[in-house]
């Protein structure tokens, strides 16, 4: 019994091993003084004192940030997440580690959290912090889109970690493992209105088809998301987004690019630690 | 005169591994007991450590494996709470010293004080190194640290995959000393290359070659 009470915790002790070991890594604080640096620069340069086509203030800060979150947040999720596994196999860490009483299940959830928290908050407190520092400054904190960019960020951090884990446990090496997160993030970029509208047009694709398409891309459901409170005849938007919002509720949409990408993510997650625990592990 | 029946602890009937089309293990049988100290030899490719990874529940494997009466794919869990291991390469860990032992203590419920203990008696002032990363550890001393928490654990099975690779010969002889002494009800598994290093500890020899058994021999 009283082993049991500390070998059922394996998932929180590699979750717990996990994030020290993370904070020991460059790439963590690289990363964090990244997104915690480009929210100082944006205040310091006054980007909240200009407006364009509509954003002004605190908004246009997030709107800006969340933008570049979509560029830089999953391309670095699959880089630093697809070595994890296969990179613990390649170095003899999981020999090591599966030599301890942690079950599959536990060692795989608990790398997925560790990477989730490790991730997750460096950019929560960095727009927490613009929040924060914007209502010191008298300017107007709009709440509903700090919470509505603090969950989209969280559900895209998500959907590419569950992505990710699923890669490196199936990849045989770390090489091919980066390899195809990168072909799989060229796909969903390139997916975004510009192929979307090639295919529209050349093949004479159904709007109600692309608006499928596009709903389907994880980063193109996030960056609808991202303007979805604003006026949605914004030219900002870009094509496949307008398209999106002229179609679907707003209400509906935004409980979607929530939940969807979070399901996406788990269900590779899932797949992931069910191939993890059926083959050899080394 | 009345034998003591031995008591069976792993028992192994027509176990083979392939990798892809390569059988690395082929048909094999043994029986490994309560009390048995096993020199487990052979070259490079022999098989050893697929065994001990089949043993460990890491490696998928054809035939039947019982590790004190379990499955040690189904129920790897529990059998690895009785098993203490010694990796032939230790791991890049980034964890500290401190982190590492309190990660053991909690994940098999032995207190750090065994741990920090035995590695004294191993050469190994753990408080200097408290605060070290422990893959910036010198090889000995990330081998000795292990062998502690291998051997604190006190484990009814030790595997050691060349245990004193990266050892002097002064914590050669520690280790062996304290191998020698070693609860004697355990059973030991040592895969090595030098026979001769561990031929005072071991009271049996099974030498593998291409995935078979080319030798198993008491020497009692």
């Amino acid at each position: 019994m009283g082993l049991n009470k500390f070998t059922e915790s394996s998932l929180f002790q590699i979750m717990n091993a996990d994030i020290r070991q993370n904070l020991r890594s460059k790439w963590f604080w690289t990363y964090s003084i990244l997104f915690g640096g480009f929210v100082a620069i944006m205040f310091s340069t006054g980007i909240t004192e200009s407006q364009i086509i509509g954003f002004v203030g605190l908004s246009r800060l997030m709107v800006t940030f969340m933008q570049v979150s979509m560029v830089i947040l999953p391309i670095y999720v699959l880089i630093t997440t697809v070595r994890s596994i296969v990179g613990d196999r390649e170095s003899n860490v999981m020999e090591f580690m599966l030599s301890l009483p942690i079950s599959f299940t536990g060692y795989f959830w608990g790398k997925f959290t560790a990477k989730f928290l490790i991730t997750y908050i460096p950019v929560f407190i960095a727009l927490l912090g613009a929040a924060i520092y914007g209502s010191f400054t008298d300017l107007d904190v709009p709440w509903n889109l700090f919470f509505l960019y603090s969950a989209l960020l969280a559900s895209m951090i998500f959907c590419f970690l569950g992505i990710s884990m699923f890669i490196s446990v199936v990849a045989h090496s770390q090489d091919l493992a980066i390899s195809t997160a990168f072909i799989i993030w060229l796909v969903l970029v390139a997916f975004l209105d510009l192929i979307l509208m090639g295919l529209m047009l050349k093949l004479r694709l159904d709007a109600g088809m692309v608006i499928g398409f596009g709903m389907l891309n994880p980063l193109q459901v996030f960056r609808t998301a991202v303007l979805v409170l604003f006026d949605p005849e914004l030219t900002v938007m870009g094509a496949a987004s307008y398209y999106i919002l002229d179609s679907v509720k707003r209400e509906l949409f935004i409980f979607f690019a929530i939940a969807y990408p979070i399901v996406l993510g788990s269900l590779f997650g899932l797949a992931g630690n069910r191939y993890f625990k059926k083959n050899d592990i080394i | 005169m009345i034998q003591k029946e031995k008591i069976n602890i792993i028992q192994i009937e027509g176990l083979s591994k392939s990798f892809k089309k390569q059988e690395v293990i082929k048909n094999l049988n043994l029986t490994f007991n309560e009390n048995d100290r096993i020199a487990l030899i052979g070259q490079n490719g022999a098989g050893k450590t697929t065994l001990i990874r089949c043993m460990l529940g890491q490696y998928n494997f054809e035939g039947k494996m019982e590790i004190l009466n379990m499955n040690p794919r189904i129920d790897r869990k529990n059998i690895l709470q009785h098993i203490g291991f010694v990796p032939q390469m230790p791991p890049p860990l980034k964890l500290t010293v401190r982190e590492l032992i309190y990660f053991f203590e909690k994940l098999t419920g032995t207190d750090a004080n065994t741990f920090i203990r035995l590695s004294h008696e191993m050469g190994l002032s753990v408080e200097d190194n408290f605060s070290k990363p422990f893959f910036k550890l010198s090889g000995g001393m990330k081998q000795k640290l292990l062998i502690s928490f291998a051997l604190g654990r006190k484990p009814r099975i030790l595997l050691l995959d060349e245990p004193s690779a990266n050892l002097d010969p002064q914590a050669r002889k520690i280790l062996f000393d304290h191998l020698k002494d070693f609860a004697p009800k355990t059973l030991m598994i040592l895969s090595s290359h030098r026979m001769d290093e561990i031929a005072g500890i071991v009271n049996r020899v099974i030498e593998m070659d291409l995935g078979v058994v080319v030798l198993d021999k008491n020497l009692n």
